[in-house]
């Protein structure tokens, strides 16, 4: 109970969106991450045969005028396009219809690492060849990160809650879980939260080129995203958008709409340590997930499985090991942690939504997805990782990881729905 | 090839109607076919003054001219900006 003596709201989540480098929509993106399909090639979408990382995990073959006009299209960055065909999808797939209810009745939080990348890019070019006069009128919509937000409230009818939240690689993690806060505390019955991302460009690849952050296997693209293994070298960069309906549970059980599972709480702390390197014991990511399990009401015992953040980096994987091992003590050798960035590479301010989104689906569909390219573990990642293959698990409580340069970190817990 | 080079590298064309009507279709999201001298560019063809702008850059790229801002007000139906095109397009 509360201290007002009511019961405290539940949070439902009734509807997922993904577009994503595995695959668009529930059932194409789960049948990949549990065959251990890695979507990572060739970066198609701009010339990067002078950089020393020439891979990315890019979407292939989106189709904007599926999900809206082709004006839209024109004026908004790819990385919203992306953003409202996930939107949609999760609408459709939750049945909720926002433009038959109160317009302030559901919300949207959608966040974005770097916004409308490639537009500032182009811009900024023909500013320098050519002058002002040739800069779009659209360009400051068409880059700020919390247009993705404001594209889906005009397009889907959505007048309640509307911003983005943004903490890099952890963003998608921090909108799933304020946008849970927004209804626990009453300010909406539903919202559309997650992440979108595309920033596969010249500048910002040759930036993350710059700081030794990512993979240069660039002759063998799918054995190029390798969490926890001894021959990773880095991160890869990926795109996409993963969007969940979350609802207030007892609006959902009166429509009788799926529960997919329930967002239990969201753990959220700050590593104060350093820019772009995490805490090497990783004791901000421990205090994040011990959060996150306090305000749920678990124990580490209660568990099932983590999703870890699992970037591929030297440090990273190595800090997060320990802070798994620190948060869930002999837990965390118990139960399986798998990274699906080995295979959907990282979404950067999407990837909290669609780790939160394998978490979900590992609770519904009793299957763990695998963590691929995990041949001869980094003796310091000691973990069951799921190596390379898929593993049938009941799984009721799981737990997200997701950390972002500036030392934010995430970690969602989800878990079936009672 | 950027879209800057592709801008630089286009000759002037030739001043054509159909051209006009396809490219503010293009622009505002509406069938060429709607886009006559009669028609308001607000009115009819829902433009705002962000599309408006964006027609105006589209037109001075495709015809190499450049409109004067105190001229963009005018602008009101397609007729005004077919006008001011056949009249400083061709002259040059």
């Amino acid at each position: 109970m509360t201290d007002s003596g009511q019961p405290p709201v539940r949070v439902a989540i009734t509807g997922m969106g993904l577009v994503t480098p595995v695959g668009t929509g529930i059932d194409e993106v789960w049948r990949n991450l549990c065959a251990g399909r890695p979507g990572i090639g060739p970066i198609t979408q701009f010339d990067a045969s002078s950089y020393p990382t020439r891979i990315a995990a890019e979407v292939a073959d989106f189709d904007p005028e599926l999900y809206m006009e082709r004006k839209t299209a024109r004026h908004v960055a790819r990385y919203c396009r992306l953003g409202l065909a996930a939107a949609r999808m999760a609408l459709e797939d939750s049945g909720l219809r926002p433009e038959a209810m109160e317009e302030d009745a559901v919300g949207v939080v959608v966040s974005s690492g770097a916004g409308g990348m490639e537009e500032i890019e182009r811009a900024h070019q023909l500013l320098m060849e050519r002058g002002i006069n040739r800069i779009s009128p659209f360009m400051v919509p068409m880059m700020i990160t919390d247009i993705a937000a404001g594209l889906i409230a005009i397009e889907l009818h959505c007048g309640g809650p509307n911003y983005a939240v943004v903490s890099a690689c952890a963003s998608g993690g921090h909108a799933l879980g304020d946008a849970a806060e927004v209804i626990r505390r009453g300010d909406a019955v539903a919202m559309l939260a997650g992440g979108a991302e595309s920033a596969i460009t010249p500048l910002l690849m040759g930036a993350f080129c710059q700081l030794g952050a990512m993979s240069r296997r660039n002759d063998d693209p799918g054995a190029s995203s390798r969490p926890f293994d001894q021959g990773r070298d880095g991160f890869v960069m990926g795109e996409g958008a993963v969007i969940m309906v979350l609802e207030e549970m007892e609006h959902a059980r009166a429509r009788g709409a799926r529960v997919w599972a329930e967002l239990l709480s969201c753990g959220s702390t700050s590593d104060m340590y350093h820019f772009t390197a995490p805490d090497p014991a990783g004791r901000g990511a421990a205090r994040a997930m011990r959060a996150a399990l306090r305000k749920a009401g678990l124990e580490p015992a209660d568990v099932d499985y983590v999703n870890a953040h699992g970037t591929s980096t030297q440090l990273g994987d190595v800090a997060e090991t320990l802070a798994i091992k620190e948060a869930l003590g002999e837990r965390a050798r118990e139960i399986p942690v798998s990274s699906t960035k080995s295979m959907t590479g990282h979404l950067l301010g999407a990837a909290g939504a669609l780790e939160a989104a394998a978490c979900v689906l590992a609770i519904a569909e009793g299957t763990v997805p695998p963590t691929v390219n995990l041949d001869s573990p980094d003796p310091r990642c000691d973990l069951d990782y799921v190596p390379n293959r898929a593993r049938p698990a009941r799984v009721d409580v799981a737990l997200s990881n997701s950390f972002g340069f500036g030392g934010h970190n995430a970690c969602l817990a989800l878990g079936r729905a009672a | 090839m950027s879209q800057t080079q592709l801008d630089r590298g286009q000759d002037r064309a030739p001043l054509d109607f159909a051209q006009l009507q396809q490219l503010a279709g293009e622009i505002l999201g509406v069938d060429p076919e709607r886009v006559q001298p009669e028609v308001s560019l607000a009115r009819d063809l829902a433009a705002d003054s962000l599309d408006v702008v964006e027609l105006i850059m589209a037109v001075e790229d495709r015809w190499q001219v450049t409109l004067p801002e105190d001229e963009l007000d005018k602008m009101k139906r397609v007729g005004q900006l077919w006008d001011y095109l056949q009249l400083h397009a061709e002259a040059g």
